[in-house]
């Protein structure tokens, strides 16, 4: 396939450029910060979003969404990253509906698919336990009762904790933390007996938490797939989301630089711009490369999801980490090129930085997936 | 059958028929190359038969005009002998700074008479050429050139010095940039011609590099004739052909990074040993290779989204810029971790042992990678610049 966008795109990308620069901006996830918003997004936001169709962008048309693929979502993901947009399009539309799509039976598909696309269910992975993301490492428990199953156990990072009316939750039917075999996929309603939802709050000021499961009753139609075989469809779902993660990051990053840059030709010492200094334009050439660099393997990868490639799992790994160093040095060149108004509150950069290291941390950092790539290459 | 069909198929037989079984095997190393010229180094006597059969086609350059020895063939032809040669495993059957540098050059600035007398002996292999530009003040800073050029009537005569002048010790002609005016500013007066280096007052020295090899020369012009119908574009207009002509020569050298094979990763894993999960031993150096082969293969997808993007009609972007900082500081990397990958088997300088010591001599050789054809600090000023729009200082 062709590395470039068509037509459809190019006015997709544009529209969710317009749209979020206009209505969810940094501006909107500043405001939110400083009101503590319990939501972390602005519902009536959502429901625009909605109503263009994006919560559906990836979802099949069989299940009421567009049917534009992963590239599409990419794009408005893309956006998201340029402009900080505020919304459940990662945790619901990345993460929750792939992952549904990818483990859930056709029921379960059936049932909530068409409610994400229409922007009317909100859901979200329940995955990580402890500080790093290690989903061989599980050991929240799934005991088989009469009626289905009992799940106790804790997990953090669960993105749009507060707001989510469904978990896609993980955790273990069989085995000890470390198996590869025994892992199990629930859906549990957020307002199940037993749930606890403790919004945290996150240098990001997103709405992320960690969700408490204390002897959680779910039905045997809980269970997504078969039991104790979750791996191969978890692991897509987090390739997938981690190329969504990545395609937020280049968007991040890039607009990031673009501030940077600006900055560079406005501010003056010595008599002159600062960006005509060699020692500031070569590293910004430097970090132009990178950034080019990262475009093409993004792309590359959101493409190898949708032609549903073997390249897949070393596609995806390739490109968070390569987001996640190139990410890291454009809002660490963007703090230190805006010299001392970097550091102030007031300066959008720090917004960048903050929600950089988040989404790098999430679904695994540069350490986890340079090491995967490895491995994945034979070494 | 449609024509294409009709063209595969006459391509296909006609390859069978002609291309020699030698031809047919993969290319070892430099010697493979057939560069042809007025005394063509032979490695094989196939090399010479094979590019004349090509030639007579048209197909040694099958994308250039039929009337100036191409082969006239449109995108789609040339794809399917693309394809037709790469399924027998057939060599290219030439390969010269003719084909990939002055003839681009001639055929955008070049007159009706120029194309017709230069193109067709590049075409047939026969004349062999090097360029002149670099000077021993005039590397980076190209246009404060000094070679001057002085008007005789119908003819130039030429004094001065070039420097990192490829393969001139091997050349029969030149595509020299020479000062045609002192008066006006360093990049207006310069002018681009070319002549024959088998004359008095020319005089060739090989360097030798620190790989041992020498591939460029000194050359010294001292009343040098070249004729004014073999000035390329206007008198003064060269900056503008020598720039075209850097393009493309920087998107060639940039291609020596993306170098394929088996990886490094998995060489190092046999040489290192692996963890039985499948992680070599040494977990600085997995890390570096792992860093490498990362940016190698975002650098790959860049080259192939950029085609694309030309392809598609939206033009040669910005990014192109970084192709020739980019390549050749990967070169420089793939370099340097062969020799932690190898140890002491990579440090090797003569002997069967060691290859004749063709890791250390590649490693020393890809030093010159980012200094020529455009510094590395040249070319981030020109991103800098043209691309990002930083002001001068």
């Amino acid at each position: 396939m062709a590395l470039v966008l068509n037509e459809e795109q190019v006015m997709l990308r544009d529209a969710a450029a317009g749209f979020l620069a206009e209505s969810a901006g940094v501006a909107q996830l500043r405001a939110l910060r400083d009101d503590a918003s319990e939501r972390g997004f602005s519902d009536e936001v959502w429901q625009q979003i909605a109503e263009m169709g994006w919560a559906g962008i990836a979802i099949p048309e069989a299940f009421g969404g567009l049917g534009y693929g992963y590239a599409g979502l990419g794009l408005v993901l893309e956006q998201v990253g340029r402009n900080l947009s505020p919304s459940p399009l990662q945790s619901t539309v990345l993460v929750a509906a792939t992952a549904i799509s990818e483990l859930g039976t056709d029921a379960q598909k059936e049932n909530l698919l068409p409610e994400i696309a229409a922007g009317t269910l909100l859901a979200s992975l329940a995955l990580q336990e402890g500080n790093h993301h290690a989903p061989e490492n599980i050991a929240m428990t799934a005991q088989a009762s009469d009626t289905g199953y009992t799940l106790n156990g804790s997990k953090t990072l669960v993105l749009d904790a507060g707001a989510a009316q469904q978990f896609v939750v993980i955790a273990r039917t069989a085995g000890n933390p470390g198996d590869q075999q025994g892992l199990s996929a629930f859906l549990v309603p957020a307002d199940a007996e037993g749930v606890t939802v403790e919004r945290r709050s996150m240098v990001d000021s997103l709405n992320s938490g960690s969700v408490h499961f204390n002897q959680v009753a779910v039905d045997a139609d809980a269970l997504m797939g078969e039991a104790g075989a979750a791996l191969s469809g978890l692991s897509r779902t987090l390739d997938i989301a981690n190329i969504g993660l990545a395609s937020e990051l280049l968007g991040l990053s890039s607009a990031a630089f673009e501030k940077t840059v600006t900055y560079l030709t406005e501010r003056k010492q010595f008599g002159r711009v600062i960006g005509s200094f060699q020692g500031l334009q070569h590293r910004a050439a430097e970090l132009y490369a990178e950034l080019e660099l990262a475009r093409s393997i993004v792309l590359q990868a959101l493409q190898a999801i949708d032609a549903d490639s073997d390249k897949l799992p070393v596609l995806a790994s390739a490109a968070k980490a390569k987001l996640c160093e190139v990410a890291q040095r454009a809002t660490n060149e963007g703090i230190q090129m805006h010299g001392g108004v970097g550091m102030t509150d007031e300066f959008d950069i720090g917004f960048y930085i903050k929600r950089a290291r988040v989404a790098q941390h999430t679904f695994g950092d540069y350490n986890y997936h340079l090491d995967r790539y490895a491995l994945l290459n034979g070494f | 059958m449609s024509d294409l069909e009709q063209f595969r198929q006459d391509t296909r037989s006609w390859l069978e028929a002609n291309c020699p079984a030698s031809m047919r095997t993969p290319v070892r190393g430099f010697e493979d190359f057939y560069v042809g010229g007025r005394n063509p180094e032979i490695d094989h006597p196939d090399q010479k038969v094979w590019c004349d059969r090509m030639a007579e086609r048209g197909w040694t350059v099958p994308h250039w005009p039929k009337e100036y020895g191409g082969g006239g063939l449109d995108k789609d032809e040339l794809k399917i002998l693309r394809q037709e040669m790469a399924a027998i495993g057939a060599r290219r059957p030439l390969d010269s700074f003719g084909i990939s540098m002055l003839g681009p050059a001639l055929l955008e600035f070049g007159n009706e008479e120029q194309k017709k007398e230069h193109l067709p002996p590049i075409c047939r292999g026969e004349i062999r050429w090097c360029q002149g530009y670099s000077e021993p003040n005039a590397g980076s800073d190209l246009a404060s050139l000094a070679t001057r050029a002085d008007d005789h009537g119908d003819h130039y005569i030429i004094n001065g010095q070039k420097i990192w002048t490829s393969y001139a010790d091997k050349a029969d002609w030149i595509f020299c940039l020479v000062r045609t005016d002192n008066s006006g500013s360093k990049h207006e007066g310069i002018s681009f011609v070319l002549f024959d280096m088998e004359q008095a007052g020319v005089t060739v020295k090989p360097i030798k590099l620190i790989s041992g090899s020498s591939p460029f020369c000194e050359t010294f012009f001292d009343d040098v004739r070249a004729e004014k119908k073999n000035l390329v574009g206007d008198e003064g207009n060269g900056w503008t052909i020598a720039k075209y002509l850097l393009t493309h020569e920087r998107e060639m050298i940039s291609g020596f990074g993306t170098a394929a094979g088996v990886s490094l990763g998995e060489k190092a894993a046999v040489e290192f040993g692996q963890d039985t999960a499948g992680r070599m031993a040494n977990p600085i150096l997995r890390q570096n290779i792992a860093q490498y082969q990362l940016d190698t293969q975002a650098f790959g997808a860049t080259l192939a989204r950029i085609a694309d993007e030309t392809k598609a009609g939206q033009g040669l972007g910005a990014a192109s810029s970084i192709f020739k900082y980019y390549g050749t500081e990967l070169n420089k990397r793939r370099n340097e971790l062969n020799l932690s990958v190898f140890g002491e088997s990579g440090l090797g300088w003569e002997g069967e042992a060691y290859d004749d010591g063709q890791i250390s001599r590649d490693w020393l050789r890809s030093k010159g990678n980012s200094i020529e054809g455009g510094t590395s600090e040249v070319q981030l000023n020109v991103i800098a610049k043209r691309v990002l729009g930083l002001p001068d200082a």
